[in-house]
């Protein structure tokens, strides 16, 4: 049984929507029916999948851990999403929307970024595809995240700074909705996770069940019994990463954990509110002001969450763990030092919740997505772990 | 006070052009002296900014003029029980975003407007298909909530947007969020005219317009228009009361002609 799509009007249960400015509800409508045509359209999935597997380097391999289970007394599975050119699980989504741009005769991609490994993906295919980008990263992820700056402006996007509001993630979400609400008639908006209106949470899941999907196999071949893990787990900014792996095992016995940073669990901290799109839970004072997240990895200081993630959660089909900052780094450095992998900082989240609750999870078997690489994390944490 | 529909569709029937303001509220501890001066200068009706975190439809100017607020302690609490006290003389419509309504609850955030003696709601991230819910409570409550329509609509929408607004119909001038522009875009003018052919409700022009001059170009099909950004930016310049006074009235009588 595969996540239900949502209702005519966006809808996870209760969340979801399409709460944007009206200029924009006539470009969300087309997006929506070109989506479901292309979706459908056996050409269109030829050519994406040609793309993951010749461009991105799809599939990504499944490891197992052996070192790692055993320091930790639970089996753990990783799925290789850090192996995809430019680094991380943003390709898969970057790629299908991009390649929807230029079928609906889009000529530029507008994009915002945290880590910048989605505004990375973004200029990738952007020069792929010999299209226009312009990526909005806050000031002050701009300055986290230098190197991935000099990236995208070496791949020809042009990067702009936001500059209002807590400069980080959700400032540069409300820049690039400005920039769509002024150029709409000749850019997409490629958003980078399963958040914003309708058809952005449902498209971005589509676009990423390609992570479920072959791990769901991967787990068939390598597992013995019904060939499933016990537990699926990937770490949540706006849920895109984990919403690709939890598609595969959606309906099984597998139980599926996001993992939150403590400073910015939507799920865990937050109440229903609807920002950038979307309502969702989300992390607001008691007038409604956002407020801001505060996590050591920019991918996932974001104060909200998917709305199928909240639908999920409401309705008790996942289940949502918080991981505080210093737990994260002492995974970074666990699985570097037990399996040459170097995680990004996000998916360190997942590990940080695996192994704090090991003893839970003694002698289970445990999938975690991988969702990219730390390259672009190193030198930020040479300054604690140097 | 009569509601914000009954006096603009009076005034524009009196041969007038309908003038609108918006003011941040709370940008600075002198902003209801603002709503009192505009509203002497000859303004037909005042729209009140409740500050939000995350105004999406918004530029630089009133970015600015919000995050002031907030930073200054400004809350949508504060706000309406500033205006309770308050008869500016002419209708007022908040202006705010929907997580503030949302987050409020339907039901009291219409009960708090009508008790702070506004007349109507802006929402700008609350297009049509949204409305339902907030709607109910409004009409309910005798709060007139006005919609946008913007340039991109298709012709078949715009009908079915001037059917749910109520007080009149908010005409976005150009593809883009508020601030002031150079010259009246080509947009302005034609999304009025395609409201005022399906439609009998005030159509104003809002997002762009940035002087007097322009105020003129727009109302010559529309019935009016909201002025923010220009206003506000003479605001967080320091103008004050007196500076907002003499640009509306440059407006107003630009639009007397
Ligand atoms: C490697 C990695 N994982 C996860 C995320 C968080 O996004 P999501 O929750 O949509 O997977 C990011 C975002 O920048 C990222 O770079």
């Amino acid at each position: 049984m595969p996540l239900d799509p949502p209702t005519s009007d966006g809808r996870f249960g209760e969340f979801g929507g399409r709460f944007v400015p009206e200029t924009l509800v006539p470009a969300c409508m087309e997006l929506e029916a070109a989506f479901a045509e292309a979706w459908s359209d056996p050409a269109f999935r030829a050519e994406l999948d040609g793309l993951l597997r010749d461009y991105a380097g799809r599939p990504s391999p499944l490891t197992v851990c052996d070192r790692l289970s055993t320091e930790l007394g639970v089996q753990v599975l990783l799925k290789r999403e850090d192996l995809n050119h430019t680094g991380s699980h943003k390709i898969n989504n970057v790629l299908g929307q991009a390649l929807l741009a230029r079928r609906m005769g889009k000529e530029r991609l507008v994009a915002e970024t945290g880590a910048g490994q989605h505004g990375v993906a973004t200029a990738t295919a952007a020069a792929l595809l010999g299209m226009a980008c312009t990526v909005y990263m806050g000031e002050v992820d701009m300055r986290r995240q230098e190197l991935n700056v000099f990236r995208m402006r070496l791949l020809g996007a042009e990067v702009r700074a936001a500059m209002s509001g807590s400069r980080t993630l959700k400032d540069a979400i409300n820049e690039a909705m400005r920039d769509w609400v002024a150029t709409v008639e000749s850019t997409h908006y490629c958003l980078g996770s399963v958040m914003g209106p309708h058809p952005y949470p449902w498209m971005v899941r589509e676009l990423h069940t390609v992570i479920g999907t072959e791990a769901r196999e991967q787990c068939a071949a390598l597992l013995g019994g019904d060939g499933l893990p016990d537990v699926v787990t990937a770490c949540v900014g706006g849920g895109s990463n984990a919403i690709g792996i939890f598609s595969g095992f959606a309906g099984t016995r597998a139980e599926l954990v996001g993992v939150e940073p403590a400073g910015g669990a939507a799920v865990g901290r937050g109440a229903p509110g609807v920002v950038h799109g979307s309502k969702s839970f989300l992390l607001q004072d008691e007038w409604g002001q956002v407020q801001e997240a505060e996590s050591i990895s920019a991918g996932l200081d974001y104060p909200g969450i998917g709305p199928e993630h909240a639908h999920l959660a409401a309705a008790g089909l996942a289940r949502y763990e918080q991981v505080d900052d210093r737990e994260v780094i002492e995974a970074f450095a666990l699985l570097s030092r037990t399996e040459g992998i170097i995680p990004a900082l996000e998916p360190a989240h997942a590990l940080a919740w695996i192994s704090r609750d090991r003893e839970a999870l003694a002698g289970r078997t445990v999938l975690l997505n991988l969702s990219g690489r730390g390259d672009k994390d190193v030198a930020q944490m040479m300054e604690h772990l140097g | 006070m009569t509601g914000l529909e009954a006096t603009l569709r009076a005034a524009r029937a009196a041969g007038r052009k309908l003038l609108v303001p918006y003011i941040t509220g709370g940008y600075r501890p002198e902003w209801l002296d603002v709503v009192r001066a505009v509203a002497d200068a000859g303004a037909d009706a005042i729209e009140i900014g409740i500050p939000f975190s995350d105004p999406v439809m918004d530029g630089p100017v009133i970015q600015r003029a919000s995050e002031d607020a907030l930073a200054a302690g400004a809350t949508p609490g504060g706000i309406l029980a500033a205006l309770r006290g308050h008869d500016a003389g002419v209708p007022l419509a908040v202006m705010t975003y929907y997580n503030i309504c949302f987050h409020m609850g339907h039901e009291r955030f219409a009960q708090g407007l009508v008790d702070a003696g506004v007349s109507a709601a802006i929402l700008p991230d609350l297009p049509l298909e949204e409305t339902g819910p907030w709607c109910d409570a409004a009409d309910a409550a005798g709060v007139e909530t006005v919609l946008l329509a913007a340039p991109t609509a298709p012709d078949e929408r715009l009908p079915r947007i001037c059917a749910r607004s109520r007080g009149f119909v908010y005409a976005v001038g150009l593809l883009g969020v508020t601030g002031e522009r150079d010259t009246l875009a080509a947009t302005a003018t034609s999304i009025a005219a395609r409201l005022k052919s399906v439609t009998d409700l005030p159509v104003l022009v809002g997002v762009g317009i940035s002087n007097a001059d322009q105020a003129v170009e727009a109302s010559a099909v529309a019935d009016g228009v909201v002025i923010g950004s220009a206003l506000m930016r003479i605001l967080l310049d320091g103008g004050g009361p007196e500076g907002a006074a003499a640009f509306v009235a440059g407006v107003r009588a630009a639009l007397d002609g």
